[in-house]
Parts: C-alpha cells; structure tokens; sequence
C-alpha cells in the first residue's frame, strides 16, 4: 500500500432529488427516520420546527429548501442527518441517507462554476468516483446566521 | 482513625450548621424567649462539636461545646437572652466560620480562641438560677414510687425536662399481660400504638428491640411524654385486650437524679470536652430521633443529569406504547400501560424536583452580612428578602452566591448614606435593601433595590473620562443606561473614599463578568436621591416552570403561568374595537386582544365563533388577551432552549417536552405585549 491511499475522508452519503451529497462523519452525530416535527413560527421557510432527540429540543431545517431545490413530501426513505457544528446541533431533512464511504481526499476537487441546481457557496468541493459524482457540503455556510440574514436581503430585493 | 474520606460531608455538613447557627441567632435577637429557637441553636452546636470532635478538629470542638454550654444555660432559663449577647454569640459563629473555611482550604482549623471562650463562658456563668429552678421542679412532680429506669442518658432527660417546661407530663407507665397471652410481641406492638396516639415514648424498659422479640416475662415499663390525664392513659391501654393490669405514675427527673446520684458514685458528666464522650453521646442521639428532622443524602449532580436524560428517553418509549396499546385495543396491556404511565409521572415530578433548590440557600445568609457590614460603616440598614422560595438549578444557585454578596456591599457602601445624611436629606434614619427574586419566562430575575444615595451621572461620567474610559465627545451618545454601566467597567470606582469593602474597583466588573459567563446579563436604573436598582437576569438552563398549555389549531402552546393573570371566555358582544383594533373591558380597564394565530402566522379558522378563549397575561402594569382555540391544562415542564441555532425566535422563548414526548413551544409573553 502506497502512503497516498491513507489520506482518505470518511463522509456520509445522502441524497436530495437526484443528487447525491456529503458530510465528512466527524461532522455527524446520528441519523434518524422521520418524526413528528414541532413548527417554530417566524422563523426561516426551510426551517421546519424542532424534534426531541432524546431530551434535547433540536431544530430542523429542510434541506432540499435551504438549497432552493424543489420540496417533496416526506416518505419511509427520508431521513434526518443530525449534524454538529460548533455548539449548534442541528437536523437535516434528506430524501435518503444511502451509505458510508471513503474518499480520497486527491479526488476532491473544488467547485465548478455551475454545477446541477445548488447554489456553489454551499458547496466545499465534488469528489469523483468511478460512476458517482458527490457533492461536498459546507455545512458552515448552511447553518450560519450570516448567510441566512444575506439570503433574506437578496430575497427582501 | 483514618478521617479523611469523611472530610467533604464534615465540611459541608459544617456549613450548613454554622447557616443554621447564623440565621438562628438572628431569629433569636426577635424573639429572646422562643424556645424552639434556642433548641435548634443547642442541637446544630451540639452536632457541630461533636462531628469536629471525632474529626480532630480541637478548637472547633471546644469552642462549639462553650457555645453549647451557654444554650444549654439558656435553655434552662439561668441565663437570659439579651441583645448584647448575640453580638458576641454572632462573633463566636464567625470564628467557627474562619475555623472551616481554614479547614476547606487545606488547613487544621486551629484558632486562637481563648479569648471568646473566656467571654462566652463568663455569660454561661451569669446569673446563676439553678437552684429555685430544680425546687419549681421538685413541687410540681407528686409522690412517686421507685422508678424501674436507672440508665436513662443525659440526652433523654433533656427532651423529659423540655416537655415539662412546655406543659407536657411525664409519666412512667407499667403494663402487665395476662400470663395466658399468646402473641405478646403483637399486644405490645398495640399499646405502643395506643401511647403513640397520647404522647411520645421516650424509652421502654426492656428495650423495645427486646419486646419486638418477646424477649421479656409480662411486664414492662415506658416513659411517656403526653398530655392526657393518667386515668385517661390507663383506661386507653386496657382496652387492648390480654392485658392484666396498667399502672400509670408520674415520672419525676429530680427524683430520678437524687436516686441516681446516690446509686452511683459521681457520675455526672461534668466534662464534655473528651472525644470518647462526644461519641457516645453522638450515638445516644442517634437511639432517639429528633422527629421532624428530615434524612438526606448528597448526591452527585452529574448523576442526577444522567437520571434526568435517561427518564426522558423513557418518557418517548411511554409515549408509543401508549400508542401501540391503545391501537391494540388489548385490555390486560392497557391496564398495564397506564399505571406505567402514572408510575412514570410520579417519578417525572419527583426527579425534576430533585435538582431544584429554593433561592433561600443563597438569601438565608445576607441579612446576616448586611447586619454586619452596616454596623462596621456605622450605618443602619434593613434587608428585606421577597421571593426567597423562587426555585432555582442547583447549578446557578452555586454561582450567583458571590456575584449577589458584590452587590449587596456595594448597595451598602456607595448607596445607603450615614444617618445624618439621610436624616438631613428627609429620609428615615434606617435605609432599607429590597432583595427580589422571580421567576420570568425563561429567566431568573434578582433584583437588589436600595433607598440610597442614587448614581450621579456627572460623577460617573467624569470618573470615566479621568480613567479614560470615554472621551468627551463619546458622552452626548450615552444613553441614562449606559452611563450607569459605566460603573461596572473595569477599573471605575465612584467612591472616593477607598473602603476594604467595595470601591478597590475590581467589585462591579467582576459582577457582571461573572453574570455574563452565566449567560445572562445586569443592567442598573437609578434615580439620584432616591436610590438604584440592579436587575441581574440569569437563565434557567434546567428548570421546571408550570405552564397552562394551550391549542391553536393542532399546535400545542405553553404559556408560562408566572405571566397569567387569569383565562376567560369572553363572547362576541363582550369585544370591543378602538383605534381600529380589537379590545375587551377586564375588570375596567381597556386590554388590547392579541389573536396568537396572527403572531404565530397559523390558518385562523374558526373567525365567527360566538365565544373566545383567552388568556390574559401581564407585563409589568401592561396587559394582554391573548386569544387562544383552547385551553388543555397546567403542567410542570422543564424548560429547555431551542439551541443556539433558533435562539433569536420572536415570541418563543424556549420548548418543552410534553409527556408524550412532543415538543411544545414556550410563549414568551414579555415580546407580545408591547
């Protein structure tokens, strides 16, 4: 084994519409079906409201809306990706959450300019596989308060 | 003996007796006779030398056993309360006081003591009234014959002196069984239910251990401590059945004592100070119970966090059996699952109970600092205390003890003038300190008030640009508020006279440092001449609030019921409109209705229903009808935050998990009414 294949990135694979996204694992902390969500009013629209995940009040955003990709409904497939950044703890909504896997962290590549229906700046990198094209998330830029504010000023435009 | 492991329950078990002591003696100097007082002074001195005793602590114990001696000289009326002596009494504590801490803080908790303990001893000395006291005693007790206790300990007698004192008789009663008595073990167990009912027993002879067990031939003896007339005593025993004969006699402790001192070579207990005594009569006390003297266990409060998590988690799996049990529609699980169910709301409110503490364990200690502080700045200072039992996490009562203590001095030294300046000023003499604690939504609100003095704008403001804290033309931006928070910069000090008690200008900012790392904030409203309040507000991360839960249209809502002023249902004749807006009449005054489907944007369905529910809640003098589907019900709920992520939510203030393991969401009352 060559030294290069051990500077790998362990991500989970998810996917929204027809497009299959990543989340580095240390950035997870479990994935859960779909439950019963509490709305939260006056709050953002890809808010959806909060769950009790085991004691502790946990909001949760629809991933497919805060990406601006059309909504579906919810079905035995859709998951939440429970997901840890900094002291938030917060839920994605996600149509399927498919599998674990290993990326070579050489076959991350950043952003291209245009790329399927999401807006790049969320977007940290694509890796390419064999067949497969993932998407790698920057959560950072999906949970800050910052970009929802900006995002509000666009829309208010 | 290896001592060391006991050392944390030593320390905080002293603690809490030297509260005791402190809030008991200030009792004391309002009511000098109260007995039960000076019994609760007598008993923590008495735990307090004891426990120090077998720690090794010897000043501590000495002192403890001098300051019991006077109680215990009090408590037999040759000494009187007088208010002189609790200055001293007060000094005394406060020894005790630096001996623990020393001891807490590594050290052997030794202390030059000669000099208190010369003067308390010399109050123990008085006035001596031994002597009428003991022929009083004598009188009251009639002929008796020869008692069958010889071995009743010095701490049995004080409790029988006691009751005497307080009008109680003491009696020593003799039953005889009919020797033809099958179950003797059960025919005592019923008279001692009888004298159980009259009086209380103070010792049985053979002891009861030995009766449970039948141990004995037909006969045997009790003290009893009651009330009742003799005649009455006997004829409620003999109505047990099996018994032979009851005699029933008075019980006099003078006679006891002469018998005894004569049986015996001395054996009067004339020193208390060995260890090996201390223990023995530690255990003696332990054989009696005090009654009403509640158990207690420390317990880790991590643990209590993980009990608290797991019964959550329990609570969700509750929720969906309820479901499946009740799809199932099997009788025997249904049964099952709603004692489960009652079993688990049992054990829900007594976990969440758990964790809380009253403020009090914080307040219980200032009106004794005040006192002191007051007199070394030759002030006087009243300290009135509301809301002592707002309920507050262990965790924040821990850390607003110091921050509070800050405030209070400095309410003190810079706000409450001398006497001559109030009286000068218009004021009455004696300044008062309004210590004010509440629940509110989803926060602790303390607030320390004083009548004083008031912060001088001008002199903060040129103390700030002196200390280059602002520039001149900062000033003219200022808000009233934010010049008064100038005070709690680091390095300001307004006093200009520097005092070891506030004003080395490292209180304040140290204050608001320590509230903010709390999470939560203080901010100052003063007026000059007529004094300041600080408000600190602090979080409840875990507390229990009641809430009254309400519908509106399928959501769940939880209202906090410190805010509710009352729910009504009001028709549609009964709202009025002004200003274009919708109103009703409560009680004479105009309240604007706020329809919580608009602030919470849900489908208003049910527009033109004859009748309204709502609920009125406050803010301050302001109020709101909040107009709701329906009302569910009160419920205790933990409050928890919506995390980080949603914390700026309008009208929210926190969620809750209801029963059934669905989230609810807190409406904060304070942001709706404007």
């Amino acid at each position: 084994m060559s030294l290069e294949t051990t500077t790998e990135k362990k991500v989970i694979v998810f996917q929204l519409k027809d497009e299959e996204f990543a989340v580095s694992v240390q950035q997870i902390g479990s994935i859960e079906r779909i439950q019963s969500i509490t709305r939260v009013p006056n709050t953002e629209k890809f808010v959806k409201g909060v769950i009790n995940l085991r004691g502790v009040v946990t909001p949760i955003i629809d991933l497919r809306t805060r990406l601006g990709i059309e909504e579906t409904e919810y079905n035995d497939s859709t998951r939440i990706i429970i997901v840890y950044l900094d002291d938030m703890e917060v839920g994605l909504i996600v149509d399927a959450a498919n599998d674990v896997i290993d990326i070579p962290t050489q076959t991350i590549e950043p952003a291209p300019e245009v790329i399927g229906v999401v807006n790049q700046d969320y977007i940290e990198g694509v890796a390419k596989l064999e067949n497969r094209l993932l998407i790698l998330l920057d959560l950072r830029k999906i949970l800050t308060a910052e970009e929802i504010t900006e995002l509000k000023t666009v829309e208010g435009q | 003996m290896d001592t060391a492991q006991y050392l944390d329950v030593f320390i905080d078990e002293s603690k809490e007796h030297i509260e005791t002591l402190y809030r008991k003696l200030l009792d004391l100097e309002k009511n000098p006779n109260e007995k039960t007082i000076i019994e609760e002074i007598f008993r923590s001195a008495h735990t307090l030398k004891g426990m120090s005793a077998t720690m090794g602590y010897n000043d501590l114990a000495t002192l403890t056993h001098t300051l019991e001696n006077v109680f215990d000289a009090i408590r037999y009326e040759r000494v009187r309360v007088q208010s002189e002596m609790i200055d001293l009494l007060v000094e005394t504590v406060d020894q005790l006081q630096i001996m623990v801490d020393d001891i807490s803080g590594g050290g052997d908790g030794s202390h030059n003591i000669t000099r208190i303990e010369k003067q308390l001893q010399l109050i123990e000395k008085g006035q001596l009234l031994e002597d009428t006291e003991q022929d009083l005693v004598q009188e009251e007790v009639s002929v008796h014959t020869t008692s069958v206790f010889t071995n009743i300990d010095e701490f049995e007698l004080s409790i029988l002196n006691e009751s005497q004192e307080r009008g109680f008789q003491n009696f020593e009663i003799t039953v005889r069984l009919r020797e033809d008595c099958l179950l003797k073990g059960a025919r005592v167990f019923m008279v001692f239910e009888v004298l159980e009912q009259l009086g209380e027993v103070i010792k049985s002879d053979p002891p009861v251990s030995d009766l449970e067990e039948e141990d004995f031939e037909f006969t045997f003896s009790v003290i009893l401590v009651s009330n009742q007339a003799p005649k009455e005593i006997e004829e409620k025993i003999k109505k047990v059945s099996e018994i032979e004969s009851v005699m029933v006699h008075p019980f006099s402790i003078t006679k006891y004592r002469e018998s005894k001192d004569s049986n015996s070579s001395v054996n009067k207990i004339t020193d208390h100070n060995s260890v090996n005594k201390d223990k023995e009569e530690q255990q003696k006390e332990l054989q009696v119970p005090v009654k009403n003297q509640q158990k207690t266990i420390r317990v880790n409060i991590d643990k209590l966090d993980v009990l608290m998590n797991l019964f959550e988690e329990l609570i969700i799996d509750r929720g969906r059996l309820e479901q499946i049990s009740s799809d199932l529609k099997n009788a025997d699980l249904q049964d099952t699952v709603e004692r489960m169910s009652r079993v688990s709301s049992d054990l829900q409110s007594i976990i969440l109970t758990m964790r809380m503490v009253p403020i009090d364990h914080v307040f219980s200690r200032f009106p004794r600092m005040v006192r002191k502080l007051a007199r070394d700045l030759e002030k006087q200072v009243d300290i009135e205390i509301i809301g002592a039992d707002t309920e507050l996490d262990r965790t924040v009562i821990d850390e607003i003890g110091d921050p509070i203590v800050h405030l209070l001095r400095n309410a003190i030294d810079h706000g409450i003038e001398t006497p001559e300046e109030r009286l000068q000023k218009g004021k009455i003499e004696k300044g008062t300190i309004k210590l004010k604690a509440y629940h509110s939504g989803n926060h602790v609100f303390i607030e320390i008030e004083d009548d004083g003095a008031g912060i001088n704008k001008e002199k903060v403001l040129s103390k700030a640009i002196n200390n280059g804290l602002l520039t001149e033309r900062e000033i003219d931006a200022l808000t009233d508020q934010q010049i008064y928070e100038l005070i709690m910069e680091s390095g300001f000090s307004t006093a200009d006279k520097i005092s070891d008690i506030s004003g080395r200008g490292v209180g304040l900012d140290v204050v608001k440092n320590t509230i903010e790392s709390l999470g939560g904030s203080i901010s100052i409203d003063s007026e000059l001449g007529k004094g300041s309040v600080f408000s600190v507000q602090l979080p409840l991360t875990l507390t229990i609030i009641s809430v009254l839960l309400v519908e509106l249209n399928k959501e769940k809502y939880a209202i906090p019921l410190s805010s509710i002023i009352e729910t009504a249902i009001v028709s549609k004749e009964q709202i009025l409109s002004a200003h274009h807006k919708k109103v009703i009449d409560f009680r004479g005054k105009v309240v604007p209705l706020v329809n919580l489907k608009d602030v919470f944007d849900i489908p208003n369905t049910n527009l033109d229903d004859e009748y309204t529910s709502i609920v009125i809640v406050k803010k301050g003098e302001k109020m709101a009808a909040l107009v709701v589907d329906s009302f569910i019900g009160q419920q205790e709920v933990v409050l928890k935050s919506l995390g980080s992520y949603l914390s700026n939510t309008f009208a929210i203030s926190g969620a809750t998990i209801l029963g059934d393991g669905q989230v609810a969401l807190i409406i904060d009352s304070n942001s709706i009414i404007k």
